[in-house]
């Protein structure tokens, strides 16, 4: 049995240690909202947060996540207000849609970190996750403007 | 007559067949049908008709849409039910949108080829205003009063001159017992009085949903009982299982069974690829239990294909063009007799979709048939494949119901079921639940790939510099091979190629012939992609060759204002489908996006050292757009420091969403530019995954301007006509920034990304 914390609460998983979190997550704690797109860490749409850092949870064994706190795109917010959630539906940020938990959890880890990030600070932190649909320009945009808003509430 | 002549719109909340759709009898349905046969002969008493789209009134007055076209980022579900909301004046936070199951009732749900707007726009403001006129008269009913006393707004009946309104919800009985009123009689709204449509705004149906995890793509679908399969498919096209080891992947905790599926034979059409499948309680055995796999492949015939090497079967085969799309004056006589002359070669690399969500199914067996759930473009081909797996006749098309998902990404990948077909191929075999996921690496190896193509481009110019002709002819291989193995003809040369705009006195148009190895698809803009790029790369290589300024050539070579004739050139050319008298291809409208582009970039202006702006335009899905790029060179690597296009998609529906789709264009096709290049060694694609098949990110672009020209034209598509000028105005560029002409892409083989 491999206990993991997942948005605050434990649970417990009878599943091999090898086993990626992403699959984890998916198929076995159904939290679906973490996306797969390569397998390989290469275009961040599995983007979970680790003790609030970033990290590719396709290719995150599970057994290297026991005792650490796991954030989902589910657990960002408790109503869906998170500043970057907020800046993502104000500016219409998504097209398809199935990239963009994995953008949110980038973003969000990043204005913890940096709360007033510079456009080259945001293409840094965001050149990991690929968005096919195009939506870039958004993305800087909605990350400025939660960046601002996240400022305004502390 | 029209085709909107013809359509049949009549009140169906009495009809039986609703009630297995499960909406309840009491409510206003309102179906729109198209059925010209029955048109003709004036019957309207069949009870077979197929319903086009719904609107539906429940009796708390909530409005329900039905978008009968699949989501995959274009925006149709934040946009296509607006043109029904707003006609009918509902007030769009008591509106409910469906997603509709596949059915031919909707007439065509083929959500491909930039054209839910154009094929839908005329009949869901009908639906709209049908309801509305119903509920006007329901109404006039109750007040006994004319109706022209009643005005419909913002979901409730007002009685002119009084206090009085009456909420939808009191006039839904009513209205459903009155007969619908002919077509004719309906009276549209004008622009001025819309509420939603063409406005500013208009949030995204699912931005909510999207953004805290909520949403159902095909990858998400969860049943009682499922089972995951993955399949490793034969590496060549028509490749075969001679023998296969499954012993250490049924060690594999958690795998369930191994299952062999049928071998492919051509044609490929939307068939199974064939291969093992490996079958498992979880993704992770699923791909684990498919690496331990021990299988012996027969490769077949298409193991002699290595596109690079092909690149010298298709140079000779422009040597002997076999197929004339269009001839125009004499090209030969003009070009032997020029002042001055040029040639070029252009070559575009092969790609595949990279939709972010790979192909995805879930299948189960159903008393009768099977239930689907997919991520498709195109839920009557996904129901069809279904029938052919089970072997069911057309009369039992009720018993596949195709659920569809949203799409993550679709650009042509997801308009191929054969994703679907191993979903309930599986389902049938195993009697479980299945949904058949594909991996990365599966979407790019066994894709249908937009073709790589080789183009030749001859053009004269004459002492004034004025072009005297121009001669285009192209080979790849063709999409039709996919469905007929004997189609050799380059294709199509309707998308970008015949369909120039230009006003010459000597024009020939040809294609090439060659044979295909692999599963050739339609991929975001197809053809145009290719075309676009040789074409508007070589007005540049002319304007350059006359002295003159690439903005004020291209202006010049499109001409005088004009619907273009194309049959006088004994072209006989498609239109994407549409009427030419309808949707010209009017050259007045193609020079206004240049000129609008050209002042919104500040085209002329004096740039910093190593910089350069490049312009191109295109026509395509009817829809006119130019594109500026700004780069510039530092350390020999390129840099985009401006993009602005200029669109023209006659009446805009939702501007947002023809920005958002601009915005997108342009990177897919900056990514098709940089990095497009799937290969292939003895038949097997060499690239597997987003390192080898690189897409472009976020660190690699400037703000994406588009400016929306405003008109009163016929309202189309968004989806694809963006990308096709986009990778010829950024060479364009890079030679007025460097002198260097790139003919071949993608560019990353020059090490300038």
């Amino acid at each position: 049995m491999i206990e993991l914390t997942i948005n605050g609460a434990k649970k417990q998983f009878d599943i091999d240690p090898e086993m990626p979190l992403l699959w984890a997550l998916r198929d076995i704690a159904k939290l679906t909202g973490s996306k797969y797109g390569c397998g390989k860490g290469l275009c961040g749409a599995c983007t979970v947060h680790l003790d609030g850092q970033p990290i590719r949870s396709c290719v995150m064994p599970v057994s290297a996540v026991v005792g650490k706190q796991i954030t989902t795109i589910e657990g960002l917010s408790e109503n869906g207000d998170h500043p970057v959630q907020q800046a993502w539906m104000d500016l219409n940020v998504p097209q398809c849609g199935y990239c963009q938990s994995g953008q949110i959890m980038s973003a969000s880890a990043l204005i913890e970190q940096n709360p007033n990030p510079t456009d080259d600070d945001i293409n840094n932190a965001m050149s990991g996750n690929i968005c096919r649909c195009g939506t870039y320009p958004r993305i800087r945009k909605a990350i400025h403007q939660a960046a601002k808003l996240a400022r305004e509430v502390k | 007559m029209s085709i909107n002549e013809h359509m049949l719109i009549e009140n169906v909340s009495r009809r039986n067949f609703l009630k297995s759709a499960g909406i309840a009898s009491g409510s206003l349905v309102l179906g729109v049908q198209f059925s010209p046969a029955l048109a003709a002969t004036g019957t309207e008493s069949a009870i077979d008709f197929a319903p086009d789209v719904f609107v539906s009134i429940a009796s708390d007055g909530l409005v329900s849409i039905i978008c009968h076209r699949s989501e995959m980022g274009q925006g149709v579900r934040s946009t296509l039910p607006l043109l029904v909301a707003d006609e009918l004046e509902a007030d769009w936070n008591r509106v409910k949108v469906e997603q509709a199951l596949g059915d031919i009732k909707y007439g065509s749900q083929n959500t491909d080829g930039s054209r839910s707007v154009r094929k839908n726009y005329q009949k869901l403001k009908e639906a709209g205003a049908i309801a509305k006129s119903m509920l006007q008269t329901a109404a006039s009913k109750v007040w006994n009063v004319n109706v022209a006393q009643v005005v419909i707004e913002n979901h409730a009946a007002h009685l002119k001159g009084k206090n009085q309104s009456l909420d939808f919800s009191k006039l839904v009985e009513i209205a459903a017992t009155l007969p619908v009123p002919e077509r004719k009689s309906l009276k549209l709204k004008s622009e001025k009085d819309q509420k939603y449509i063409g406005k500013e705004n208009i949030k995204i149906l699912d931005a909510e949903k999207i953004a805290t995890g909520d949403t159902i793509f095909g990858f998400d679908v969860d049943l009682e009982g499922l089972k995951i399969a993955v399949i490793a498919r034969p590496p060549v096209v028509f490749g075969k299982v001679k023998s296969y080891d499954a012993s250490q992947t049924l060690k594999v905790p958690g795998v369930v069974k191994v299952i062999e599926l049928p071998a492919l034979n051509p044609p490929a059409a939307f068939n199974m690829l064939g291969g093992v499948a490996v079958i498992a309680d979880n993704t992770f055995a699923a791909i684990k239990g498919r690496e331990k796999l021990k299988i012996e492949w027969e490769h077949g015939t298409n193991a002699q294909y290595d596109s690079r090497q092909h690149e010298s079967v298709f140079r000779e085969s422009l040597k002997k063009p076999t197929t004339v799309v269009r001839n125009r004056g004499d090209f030969k006589k003009a070009f032997a007799s020029a002042n001055k002359k040029l040639n070029a070669e252009y070559y575009v690399g092969g790609l595949t979709h990279a939709p972010m969500e790979p192909p995805a199914a879930t299948a189960r067996l159903t008393d009768k048939g099977v239930e689907v759930w997919a991520c498709t473009q195109t839920p009557q081909s996904a129901q069809r494949s279904a029938m052919g797996v089970l072997k069911l006749p057309a009369e039992k098309a009720d018993d596949v119901k195709i659920n569809v998902t949203l799409l993550g990404g679709g650009f042509g990948r997801k308009s191929k079921p054969d994703y679907v077909a191993e979903a309930v191929f599986l389902a049938n075999e195993t009697k479980m639940p299945i949904k058949v996921l594909w991996t990365r690496e599966d979407e790019v190896q066994h894709g249908y790939y937009h073709s790589p193509s080789l183009q030749k481009l001859e053009g004269s110019l004459d002492k004034n510099g004025k072009v005297s002709g121009w001669h285009h002819t192209m080979v790849n291989h063709p999409i039709g091979a996919t469905f007929n193995p004997a189609a050799k003809t380059a294709g199509s040369a309707d998308l970008g190629q015949g369909d120039v705009m230009f006003d010459l006195p000597n024009m020939l148009i040809d294609l090439g012939d060659t044979e295909t190895f692999y599963r050739v698809g339609w991929v975001r803009s197809v053809t145009n992609i290719n075309n676009a790029f040789a074409a508007c790369s070589f007005v540049d290589e002319l304007a350059h060759e006359a002295g003159k300024d690439p903005k004020d050539f291209l202006i010049n070579l499109i001409g005088k204002d004009q619907h273009i004739d194309f049959e006088k050139d004994g072209y006989k050319y498609g239109n994407y489908g549409e009427q030419l008298n309808q949707y010209p291809a009017d050259t007045a409208r193609l020079k206004n996006v240049v000129k609008l582009v050209a002042e919104k970039a500040n085209w002329g202006k004096k740039l910093p050292k190593s910089h350069g702006m490049g312009i191109a335009t295109h026509r395509s899905f009817c829809s006119y757009v130019a594109t500026i790029v700004e780069v510039s060179m530092n350390n020999g690597k390129i840099k985009l420091e401006a993009i602005h296009s200029a669109v023209d998609v006659g009446k805009v529906l939702n501007p947002d969403r023809v920005r958002s789709q601009m915005e997108g264009a342009a990177i897919f096709a900056a990514t098709l530019a940089y990095y497009g290049d799937i290969t292939t060694k003895k038949g097997v694609v060499e690239q597997s995954n987003f390192h080898d098949y690189q897409m472009t990110r976020i660190n690699q672009f400037p703000d994406i301007h588009t400016h929306i020209v405003k008109s009163s034209e016929l309202p189309t598509g968004i989806g694809e006509p963006g990308v096709p000028p986009f990778a010829p105005a950024l060479c364009n560029a890079i030679f007025a920034a460097t002198g260097k002409r790139y003919r071949r892409l993608p560019l990353n083989q020059f090490g300038i990304i």
